[in-house]
């Protein structure tokens, strides 16, 4: 990678990761406050500021800024050139690091206590939209940046089809741009106008469209960079090779067409949405199940060649050939362990009688804890242990400490997620500060899950100090070294030839613009056509 | 393009299986009306307390045998916050919100609904268990979210 592309990107993960190390704070002081451990500054104010703070600065800043890393690693070293405008990228650096700033002051400040979903009306300062939305224009900076930077190089390449890491990256920017469209307008058209006291009255049921619009092709933006990972990093690293390169563009390719048209499925429990519209959403929600379930073949396969490469046997012997010493290979493989029991719960959500259950109670957080909380959080964690001493030019520091945190993290979330699963079928809801509920006997019920959790809790937290530390002990002080560069695995079937459909983009973003207008323009047309009435704006906390 | 023999068994289980999930949906659905709340309705979010549709609020009992109870949801009560009503008869809830959205949550049933100012949340269903139960509100509405919650006591039937 060349020296200017090295800085951009770590730039772009320090970011990320101090997100992730301010968040895990609040992340310990949530899960203890939820087991009714009284600690001497706990507060009901305290507790909501810092779910907003932990729910921001992970699921937004974090994981954000980290992909934006990450796209331009691998953007230079895939492409095999410097990131085209390069004064544009900073610029776009600029923009979402200044709107972070000023979506976290307004959190810290104690103005904006509306978690990182918004749902108006409650009202936040317009600070916190007007921050966010920054972010997401330094993101749109940074898409642009990586499409020119591929363009360039087509032009070159007329026939050829693009590594495999780029083509994942790619796609990840496609469902991007698709889904913020959703967010934009909610904050454009709704939220900051509302906020600055422009107009006096807010739709929350058309905010929530909105968002849910974008909210569930975020998580797909979370999820197809760790695919990359999983695909073209992990195998290399366990001394393997890519099982199958043309089904996993098929992988990436669904994801764009899928990944928006389903949104209602946040909103079964929503009046004012009809069931029928309800019932495509759930269609298209559960055929998306399809290309994380190839992938879990493919990557699975890469690493079984891995590891029989590396002498292993035997059916399922082979596994216990992997470099499990190894923090990127142990982070992937922890990470498919974790995310298929959350895929699972995944599809136990999608049904109606059980999301009737389950809504927004712990089982939802237990749920997306292994979801982003595991296969991206703990991949991005496994993946810096592996780009960062290449950003910087350094050794990884304190290894030791970095081959036992994952391990701890996967110790952690099953405690932690396996407790919120329980407490969540048995009816807990998400989001309380506390859970007694006036001492009610369900309630009492959960109280030794509770604690559980709260133990999971407190080895994320070692888990993830771990990982900070090897982070910061490699920047400041690993041995200077002339690094590597990025390495992928190559197909096992030799390069491909010739580019088929599956590499052109083209054509598939115009499908799933067509798929989106199919699932949202009819009922967002009689939305905007009932007669409606706003609601004022509310500042409780 | 070439797919792995062993992948392609997987790929036609994968697809097997979400057609399994969809038919389950959609069964559950379709035949035996297992849909989620979807009611459509509006209303002025600052005039709940004044409309004619929430003014009886609690219990109403039907000339067919079924119920309906009528309540708002408010930073940080349900209005009534007690309800009683007799075992194994439909009960449709209908309620909305004065002022942020709230979570209608009846613990251990899947009684559940979002309560979005602006819009009537409308549900039927039957309890066949007698007992208390505990409604809490499941979604944030602010510093006093932890401490919404009602009680839903369900009688022995009359019949
Ligand atoms: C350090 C380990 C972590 C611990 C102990 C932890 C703990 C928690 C707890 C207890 C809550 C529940 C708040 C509530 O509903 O009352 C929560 C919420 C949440 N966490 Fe984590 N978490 C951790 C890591 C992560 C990671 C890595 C991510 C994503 C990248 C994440 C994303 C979220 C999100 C999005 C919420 C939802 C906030 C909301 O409901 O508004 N967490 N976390
Ligand atoms: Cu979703
Ligand atoms: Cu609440």
């Amino acid at each position: 990678m060349t020296l200017h592309d090295r800085k951009l990107a770590t730039a772009h993960m320090a970011v990320g990761l101090a997100a992730f190390g301010v968040a895990t704070f609040m992340a310990l002081m949530q899960a203890l406050s939820r087991a009714n451990l009284d600690l001497p500054w706990r507060s009901a104010r305290m507790y909501y500021l810092s779910v907003t703070g932990h729910g921001v600065l992970m699921a937004i800043v974090f994981t954000t800024f980290v992909i934006m890393g990450l796209g331009i690693a691998f953007a230079n070293a895939g492409l095999g050139r410097p990131i085209r405008g390069p004064k544009l990228a900073w610029l776009g650096f600029w923009i979402a690091f200044v709107g972070t700033l000023a979506a976290l002051w307004a959190i810290f400040v104690g103005k904006a206590s509306v978690l990182y979903t918004f749902y108006p009306p409650m009202q936040a300062h317009p600070a916190f939209y007007i921050g966010l939305t920054l972010l997401v224009v330094g993101s749109w900076v940074w898409c642009g940046v990586i499409v020119a930077t591929y363009l360039d190089w087509r032009r070159e390449h007329r026939d050829q089809p693009v590594a495999l890491s780029v083509h994942g990256m790619l796609a990840t920017i496609a469902v991007w741009c698709i889904a913020t469209v959703g967010v934009a307008i909610e904050m454009l058209a709704q939220l900051i106008p509302w906020s600055l006291g422009l107009v006096d009255t807010i739709d929350p049921l058309l905010s929530r469209i909105l968002f849910w619009y974008f909210g569930h092709p975020l998580v797909y933006f979370w999820l197809i960079p760790a695919y990359v990972i999983w695909y073209t990093v992990a195998p290399k690293a366990a001394g393997g090779k890519l099982f199958s390169d043309p089904l996993a563009r098929l992988v990436f390719v669904m994801f764009i067409l899928l990944s928006t048209p389903v949104g209602f499925h946040h909103q079964f429990m929503d009046p004012g949405i009809s069931a029928g519209w309800k019932m495509l959403h759930t269609v298209n929600t559960l055929g998306i199940l399809f290309p994380s379930l190839v992938t879990a073949f493919t990557v699975v396969a890469s690493l079984e060649i891995a590891a029989r490469l590396r002498g292993g046997r035997g059916l399922l012997g082979w596994i216990t050939a992997l470099p499990w010493g190894d923090p990127l290979v142990s982070s992937v493989l922890l990470s498919m362990l974790l995310f298929a029991v959350g895929g699972i719960g995944g599809a136990i959500n999608a049904a109606y009688g059980m999301n009737a259950v389950v809504h927004n109670t712990a089982w939802i957080q237990g749920h997306f804890h292994l979801t982003v909380g595991t296969a991206s959080a703990l991949t991005f964690m496994g993946a810096s242990y592996w780009l960062v001493p290449k950003l910087v030019g350094r050794d990884l520091e304190l290894g030791l400490l970095a081959k036992v945190q994952p391990f701890l993290w996967f110790v952690g979330m099953l405690l932690f997620s396996i407790a919120n699963h329980i407490t969540g079928v048995m009816g807990m809801p998400r989001r309380i500060y506390e859970a007694s509920y006036g001492d009610s006997p369900v309630a009492q019920s959960w109280e030794g899950l509770t604690l559980m959790s709260a133990l999971g809790g407190a080895f994320l937290f070692l888990s993830a100090s771990f990982f900070l530390l090897v982070m910061l002990g490699t920047v400041l002080a690993g041995k200077r070294n002339e690094q590597p560069a990025l390495e992928f695995a190559e197909p096992v079937n030799g390069q491909l030839g010739a580019r088929t459909v599956l590499d052109r983009f083209t054509p598939w973003v115009v499908v799933a613009v067509v798929l989106v207008i199919i699932a949202y323009a009819y009922p967002l047309m009689s939305h905007l056509q009932m007669e409606r009435f706003g609601s004022p704006g509310f500042q409780v906390f | 393009m070439h797919v792995d023999f062993y992948e392609r068994v997987w790929m036609w289980g994968a697809g097997a299986t979400i057609a399994l999930f969809l038919g389950a949906t959609a069964f559950a659905a379709y035949s035996q009306g297992r849909l989620p709340p979807s009611h459509i309705e509006t209303i002025d979010p600052q005039a709940v307390w004044t409309d004619q549709r929430f003014a009886d609020r609690g219990v109403v009992a039907n000339s067919d045998g079924s119920y309906t109870v009528t309540m708002i949801a408010l930073m940080f009560a349900f209005q009534p916050n007690e309800i009683r009503i007799p075992a194994g008869s439909p009960v449709t809830f209908r309620m909305s919100s004065s002022d942020v959205v709230h979570g209608f949550q009846i613990v251990g049933t899947n009684g559940n609904t979002m309560v979005i100012p602006g819009y009537v949340s409308q549900f039927t269903m039957s309890f066949d268990d007698p007992g208390e139960y505990l409604i809490v509100c499941n979604e944030y509405c602010g510093l006093g979210h932890h401490s919404m919650y009602g009680k839903l006591i369900v009688e022995r039937g009359a019949q």
